[in-house]
């Protein structure tokens, strides 16, 4: 069997190719039947001119297997498969056709969404669907403006909400969203809070007089790289993407990556860990962008980064577990916004320090804000408390929107007065 | 204290979950640590319960988490109180135990809940067992550095007996909030509507 084997594999060797797209690639499922089955194919699993991407990696024989095969090889596995007499079935005949058609549902259904007043807040969306949202909202609204702060690593830009009725570098109030791609409701509920502040402009006192005295900038996908990657490889990706020199592991986690307590507790120096802190502070581009940005305005009183999950609320330091200076008065504004959010619909958020609520963790952005003269610096983590964690029910977007502002709307209301 | 309140439950999950039921924290109520020489920590704990197929009810429990010292290879202890009852789910276990050995092929499923958060409701006991099954190996590989939480269930099978018991090998997506990690645990389920559940020993 094994000589056999070998024959096979190097007609495959002659086979490989680099491949671009997908056409003629299939999927199948392989259904082991014992041991020796399951090491067969790790055995193949191990030859990497092959290109096998397997879905479902070869473990136990009571799993199956799952595997997409680049056209050029598949006769040649199948053939393998079948003399080795190992079961498989075709999930997927030709892998491009499935990709095609799920380009086309999604265009289609952006194109029924292009006004403001069809999109789904209470959804979740594609990276393109929210820029394209974010494009409406600005033309929709004359004091709503789409700036770009940077690029991502894998070069898509990082686009900024700037809400402001006049004046002339206003005291100003960051959020962002989503710097960890796999939070959802984050991204989500940014969308749902921006069309909400750029739609009560005008109609709520309180609104609108913080608009009249402040700048708000809000960047609804702090990593888009990461976000993408969540849609089309791994919904538990939480890093950014970038390639980290002499490791194959990818990506770094971005809120780490600020420069305050910079490779102190709480942060890994191992590439291949989710809380990596990276090879220097600032040294990915999406911290980098919102970095310059903010230095250069000037002008910032309020840094706020919406996370999930756990329903906290939380303010410095993270890198040390000491009290911030204006401990008092971030205590009580906190405990203020999480009565406000608790109002509607009872969700309990727990207030605090991030070293003492949730863990010592250096290089966070909130207290790189704070350090660096940004008072009213606040991280939220919504929800839920684990029950779905990231993968929180799209019918849940709403509410944690909604309370969540609440919260917001209550420490910008501090920060205006 | 959260840590070890989260063992806590996981060690319930897996003791007095099933199908029909699904305990989850609403509240920790109180909570103390003691240190014992020669021994570990020990976590005195006083929490809320709410099942979340009922989240009117709520049931206290008392809880003492012992983690042992030094030692990475054994479970911390556990033992609870329950006050009060917990909502039966007689009808629905049996429901479900019928439902599933009737099935002419064994059950399989993938990403529950999906992406989206969705997860269908004749997948919902599934999804509840995964939840018991999690609580076993969340209790099992616990330190007082780690907080585990079920992200996802990845992949199950059904796995057909020539006994009374259903068998369903699970994949399951453990998150660790200390290190953020997301890691991938293979764990096979035993349950019966009268004798409960229990992760068979290999």
């Amino acid at each position: 069997a094994n000589m056999k084997l070998i024959l096979i594999f190097s007609a495959l060797i002659g086979a490989s190719l680099c491949l671009e797209t997908f056409v003629g690639h299939q999927v199948l499922r392989i259904k082991t039947k014992n041991e020796e089955e399951v090491k067969q194919l790790q055995l193949l699993e191990s030859l990497e001119h092959l290109q096998l991407d397997f879905w479902i990696n070869p473990s136990a024989p009571a799993l199956p297997v799952d595997v997409r095969i680049p056209a050029v090889s598949v006769q040649s596995v199948k053939a393998f498969l079948e003399s080795q007499g190992i079961q498989y079935s075709i999930l997927i005949e030709d892998l491009q056709d499935v990709l095609d058609k799920e380009k086309q549902d999604m265009v289609e259904s952006a194109q029924r969404q292009r006004s403001t007043s069809t999109f789904d807040f209470g959804a979740y969306h594609t990276l393109d669907d929210i820029n394209a949202e974010l494009d409406n909202l600005a033309s929709e609204y004359s004091f709503v403006e789409k700036i770009q702060i940077g690029e991502s690593y894998e070069k898509r830009p990082l686009y900024v909400l700037k809400f402001s009725t006049g004046g002339s570098k206003r005291p100003a109030i960051w959020l962002d969203a989503g710097i960890h791609s796999r939070e959802w409701v984050t991204q989500a509920s940014a969308l749902w809070i921006a069309n909400k502040i750029a739609s009560d402009y005008g109609t709520d006192e309180s609104i609108t007089s913080l608009l009249d005295k402040m700048d708000l900038f809000l960047l609804p996908v702090a990593n888009p790289d990461g976000f993408v990657y969540t849609h089309v490889s791994n919904r538990m990706w939480r890093k950014t993407r970038s390639k980290i020199p002499g490791s194959i592991c990818v990506g770094v986690d971005p809120n780490r990556n600020w420069d305050a307590g910079f490779g102190g507790p709480g942060a890994s120096n191992n590439p291949c860990s989710e809380s990596y802190h990276g090879p220097s502070a600032n040294s990915e581009v999406e911290v980098k962008s919102v970095v310059d940005f903010i230095k250069n305005h000037g002008n910032f009183k309020a840094f706020l980064t919406l996370h999930s999950y756990s329903q906290l609320l939380m303010y410095p330091y993270g890198y040390k577990c000491t009290r911030p200076d204006d401990y008092a008065e971030l205590e009580s504004l906190g405990r203020a916004a999480a009565s406000s959010i608790r109002s509607l619909y009872g969700t309990t958020f727990q207030v605090g320090t991030i070293c003492k609520t949730i863990y010592q963790a250096s290089g966070g952005s909130i207290d790189w804000s704070y350090d660096n003269g940004i008072k009213y610096s606040f991280a939220f983590e919504l929800r839920d408390t684990g029950r779905y964690g990231f993968l929180l029910p799209a019918n849940q977007i709403l509410p944690a929107a909604k309370e969540t502002w609440l919260g917001l709307k209550k420490i910008m209301e501090h920060v205006r007065d | 204290a959260a840590r070890a309140a989260a063992v806590a439950v996981g060690y319930l999950r897996y003791l007095r979950g099933g199908p029909g039921s699904g305990l989850q924290l609403r509240e920790l109520r109180r909570a103390r640590r003691q240190d014992i020489d020669d021994v570990g920590h020990k976590y005195y704990l006083e929490l809320e319960l709410e099942d979340v197929l009922d989240k009117d009810r709520t049931v206290n429990c008392t809880a003492e988490v012992l983690y042992h010292l030094g030692s990475k290879t054994s479970a911390p202890d556990v033992q609870l109180t329950v006050q009060g009852e917990l909502r039966s789910t007689e009808e629905a276990d049996k429901e479900f135990y019928n439902r599933i050995r009737s099935l002419e092929k064994e059950l399989v499923a993938e990403n529950i809940p999906d992406s989206h958060g969705n997860v269908p409701p004749e997948l919902e006991p599934i999804h509840l067992l995964a939840w018991v099954a999690s609580g076993y190996v969340i209790w099992q590989n616990s330190t007082e550095n780690t907080k585990f939480h079920l992200a996802q269930v990845k992949h199950v099978k059904q796995v057909k007996r020539n006994d009374e018991d259903l068998q369903f090998d699970f994949v399951v997506l453990l998150h660790e909030m200390v290190s953020q990690e997301v890691l991938p645990w293979e764990v096979t389920l035993l349950w019966h509507p009268q004798r409960g559940a229990r992760v068979p020993q290999s």
